[in-house]
């Protein structure tokens, strides 16, 4: 299948907006563009970060999932209470693969879910008092815990509890922080202002606490920022940096821990990988204690080359010495991997359908591999996002924002895409679909997908997933053409 | 009146941001630009304009500020 030119992914647009009625019609156009390379500004073709559309199935989470989930969740020696009924944190419980290094359940909690498990009088009567013996339960049960966050649910917000106070004097009693999130599922359109709800409280309640402590500092020293270490990508990321002579003091927030982020003020530069959910809180540093902070993008061997040049940058030669020679060591690794998988990769198309920086960051390692993205969008994005990936992708690359089953169904049918690259909640509609899919949210019970290493096992991934025998046997058997089924008959399986 | 923050672009010019909508922005023009005189009215290229009240050129950006908005909502 030929990529669709302007024209064909205009009338797609349009033939796909038909079913709607009007009303819904005239938002979802606004969300569905062709990208066009020569807009610098994003908001001129599409629209994004608003409202979802009331009866469509849409694929986003809630501002509790980017609080609990994505920001606080992955610090692991906190315990995080999921504070409400019990299902929000069960059922998301583990589910985003943070790795990280400890013994669950005594000194890290990573994998463990902490509810109130709200029963119906504690939405009548309140649930401050459940809280206030929960967290001294919690010291109790965990003393080796470095302190807690309140992660409220939606009917912590519609009833009024004063989490607030509660938090405060359980943080008396135990000289540990109690950090309240007010991160209500209802706040925001998305999970993105989970992220910024997040962002804040770590701002107002873990920033600034070691303030004035000393510090052995070193000229070198960094902080990754926005790496949640799914299937261990801060640590691929960590060694490079490392390698490169730096000294990575935090990692936020995937396998960091709350020393780690009271620590990061004292950094030279904060390396912000995933820029929706850590712009905030780079930002406060930069203002706050003259912090720079870059962007950068580990996911396949053109990028990371780009990025670790762009970060020694920021240091002296020593550093700029070891980068170049940190990017000569791979290089043959490198070339020997585009070697195996791009000639069985090459021409392949891809369509992406993530969170908040996927979509964009991850093309160059496609790209790598000789692989095209023909169609990409992001689940909660904001306008800046767009911007950022406009020249990234190429000239009328379909683009959607929040879309949603349908939406996507259709396109995939018509653009026909080799693979899909989305969620969990996606994936098993393409797979029936005959379509090759990769979680690209979890990296499907695979990973790192960051820095060198993560590149041999993201090539190896999209081979497996392309090439597995199973697409073949779409076509049942008495469906075969005539010359097969008047073979001799075979021998019953 | 709004909390806002101007930064220092790479690209060497100026960016607005409004943390409350999550809004950024290039500036494209800031009516006083002097070391004694900073502020003013801020053109941004998404077609708003927002006024800060004029201070001495900040030292260091980025810095956040109260800013008050000129006329309708942009997107
Ligand atoms: S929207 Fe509310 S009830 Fe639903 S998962 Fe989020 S916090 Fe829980």
């Amino acid at each position: 299948m030929s990529t669709l030119s302007r024209e064909e992914t205009e009338a797609l647009i349009a033939e796909v907006l038909e079913v709607y009625p009007e009303k819904a019609r005239k938002d979802r156009a606004k969300h569905l563009a062709v990208n066009d390379q020569s807009i610098e500004q994003s908001k001129k073709c599409i629209t994004a970060n608003r409202k979802t559309l009331p009866g469509v199935m849409t694929v986003r989470g809630c501002a509790y999932a980017g609080s609990k989930g994505v920001v606080w969740g992955p610090i692991k020696d906190m315990i995080h209470v999921s504070h409400g009924p019990i299902g929000c944190g069960q059922y998301s419980r583990a589910g985003r693969r943070n790795y990280y290094v400890g013994t669950t359940g005594v000194d890290t909690f990573g994998t463990m879910n902490f509810t109130s498990d709200f029963q119906e009088k504690d939405i009548v009567f309140g649930g401050d008092k459940k809280l206030a013996k929960l967290l001294a339960e919690i010291e109790t049960l965990f003393p080796l815990s470095k302190g807690s966050s309140v992660q409220s649910e939606c009917p912590i917000g519609l009833i009024g509890d004063d989490i607030e106070s509660v938090a405060k004097k359980a943080s008396a009693a135990t000289g540990k922080p109690i950090v309240p999130v007010r991160c209500e599922g209802f706040r925001g359109v998305s999970q993105s202002l989970g992220h910024h709800i997040a962002n804040d409280t770590i701002r107002d309640w873990v920033m600034g606490k070691r303030d004035g402590q000393p510090f052995a500092a070193t000229p070198y020293d960094v902080a990754i920022i926005g790496d949640y270490n799914i299937g261990g990508d801060a640590w691929a990321s960590r060694i490079l940096l490392e390698e490169m002579g730096l000294r990575v003091v935090a990692q936020w927030s995937g396998d960091g821990t709350l020393a780690e982020m009271m620590n990061t003020p004292k950094v030279k530069l904060n390396l912000l990988h995933c820029y929706r959910s850590m712009n905030y809180i780079s930002r406060h540093m930069e203002e706050k204690y003259g912090i720079p902070w870059m962007e950068y993008n580990f996911f396949g061997p053109t990028k990371i080359i780009e990025s670790l040049r762009r970060i020694a940058g920021f240091f002296d030669d020593s550093i700029k010495e070891k980068c170049e020679a940190v990017i000569a060591r791979y290089q043959p690794m490198m070339d020997a991997i585009i070697g195996k998988y791009r000639p069985r990769l090459q021409g392949k198309k891809v369509m992406l359908y993530v969170g908040g920086l996927r979509p964009r960051h991850i093309i160059g390692a496609y790209e790598d591999l000789g692989m095209e993205v023909v169609g990409a969008g992001y689940e909660f994005g904001h306008n800046d996002d767009y911007d950022r990936s406009i020249k990234e992708m190429g000239n009328a690359t379909l683009i959607y924002d929040d879309a949603n089953g349908f939406e996507l169904e259709q396109f995939v049918k018509r653009i026909k895409p080799d693979m899909v690259g989305s969620g969990i909640k996606e994936k098993y509609i393409f797979q029936k679909m005959g379509i090759p899919f990769r979680q690209m949210h979890s990296w499907d019970y695979s990973g790192p997908y960051h820095g060198y290493d993560g590149f041999a096992i993201f090539a190896r991934d999209m081979d497996i997933a392309l090439s597995s025998p199973v697409w073949s046997k779409f076509v049942p058997p008495w469906k075969k053409s005539v010359p097969e089924a008047t073979q001799e008959p075979q021998e019953a399986a | 009146m709004a909390n806002i923050m101007i930064r220092q672009a790479d690209s060497g010019g100026l960016v607005f941001y409004l943390p409350k909508r999550d809004l950024e922005a290039s500036i494209e023009s800031i009516e006083f630009d002097s070391t004694a005189k900073w502020g003013g009215e801020l053109k941004l290229d998404n077609g708003g304009a927002y006024y800060i009240d004029p201070i001495a050129k900040p030292p260091r950006l980025p810095i956040s500020l109260r800013a008050r908005r000129l006329g309708a909502a942009e997107d």
